[in-house]
């Protein structure tokens, strides 16, 4: 199908600054419709010709930075990775991400879920700290256990799912579907060592007991990324633990990567930028 | 910690009432399937099927086990609910207790009419 390209597209975008409005409110424009243009394109468009003073965020343009989650005609989306002529309509109604506050326009103050995520440590722990800041070989991992947790790893944390989250919405000790699939993320790496000090956290009110499991995170990922399932793996993992039934495993070991002549087409690994003292 | 063991009780819980649910309603309402097979061929509302079950021991114990579990289970759920509306540290304590009294008071209640019901185990026949 081919597209006018005369077509005319409507933005209604929800406006607000802090200090300045008194509430949200929604002004409309009308920019002409290019084929391939994405709503990011369009809030370009919409800043370059009438209002300069449009906030939002963004960066990379191909979905993968995670800047520019916003919700898209009633759906938390990724701008960039929306084209307009996929919402099947000529009014493009564009609004900040629910359950977080404004800081301005389009800017959500996305720092609650950094700390949340902060809080569940989304990062390997192990006990060779010398080995993580110098590494002078590989942990092991089998492509069986990389399985595990290779969707999850591919969660670009724009707070989509938190936006569609109705418990998110209600309960604001509950830790959100990007925490708590980060931390499921890392619980289920082979290479981590960690369950014992996330589960302090994940066992009280913010962990995963209070998601009534509507799914509406995983519908809305961007990625594919399927929080929900991370978060019911989670209770899973976390029950066992209780029950003394979860089996404990050691972290990977350290061993020696494998032998054989490197392939020509794989570029050498570039010069280290950062050196320990 | 409090939260993964309230949740963990709440589905063993649901597990409880699942089995004993299941036998309950295996006994009321499909006893023509039972007779079928050659048990329960008895109307089990009419008294005497009452007082027998009143009578046994393992009916008993499975009244107090369902009443439990059935109240741990529907007021943990009202207390998620609760929750949700946002109450502030003090409320959440007052539905906390409350809550807590309430479903031991029902408890004791009900437990208290299983052991005394006429002809009941525990009463000697």
């Amino acid at each position: 199908m081919t597209q006018d390209p005369t077509r005319q597209v409507t933005f209604h975008i929800r406006r607000y600054e802090p200090g300045k409005d008194a509430a949200p409110h929604w002004e409309s424009h009308r920019i002409e419709l290019v084929p391939g243009m994405t709503v990011l394109d369009g809030l370009w468009k919409v800043k370059e010709l009438s209002a300069p003073s449009l906030a939002w965020r963004s960066s990379c343009r191909m979905g993968i930075c995670g800047s520019c989650g916003m919700l898209i005609n009633g759906r938390p989306r990724l701008a960039c990775n929306t084209q307009i002529s996929e919402l099947g309509t000529d009014v493009v109604a564009v609004a900040p991400l629910p359950n977080f506050a404004i800081i301005k326009d389009l800017v959500p103050d996305l720092r609650p879920m950094f700390e949340t995520h902060r809080e569940l440590k989304p990062y390997l722990i192990r006990d060779d700290v010398a080995e993580q800041d110098d590494p002078t070989l590989e942990y092991w991992q089998s492509p069986h256990e990389l399985e595990h947790y290779l969707q999850f790893s591919y969660c670009i944390k724009c707070g989509c799912c938190m936006a569609a989250c109705p418990t998110v919405a209600t309960d604001p000790q509950y830790a959100g579907p990007m925490p708590l699939g980060q931390a499921e993320r890392y619980n289920t790496d082979s290479r981590d060592g960690g369950f014992d000090e996330r589960k302090k956290v994940l066992s009280g009110g913010s962990g995963p007991w209070r998601c009534h499991f509507a799914g509406e995170c995983s519908q809305v990922c961007p990625k594919g990324v399927d929080p929900a399932k991370a978060i019911q793996l989670m209770k899973r993992e976390m029950v066992s633990d209780l029950l003394r039934m979860r089996k404990r495993r050691e972290p990977a070991p350290v061993v020696q990567p494998p032998k054989g002549p490197r392939r020509e087409e794989i570029p050498a690994a570039p010069e280290r930028t950062v050196t320990q003292d | 910690m409090r939260d993964r063991t309230l949740w963990t009780w709440h589905i063993g819980a649901g597990l409880v009432i699942l089995v004993l649910l299941g036998l309950h309603m295996t006994i009321m309402h499909l006893n023509a399937t039972l007779g079928f097979f050659g048990a329960g061929s008895t109307e089990p509302t009419e008294w005497e099927s009452v007082a027998a079950r009143a009578g046994s021991v393992f009916f008993t114990l499975t009244y107090v086990l369902l009443l439990g579990a059935a109240l741990y289970h529907g007021f943990y759920g009202f207390r998620n609910i609760l929750m949700e509306l946002n109450p502030g540290r003090t409320l959440r304590q007052v539905i906390n207790v409350g809550l807590t009294l309430v479903g031991a008071a029902l408890f004791v209640f009900g437990t208290w009419a299983a052991l005394a019901a006429p002809g009941a185990a525990t009463m000697g026949g």
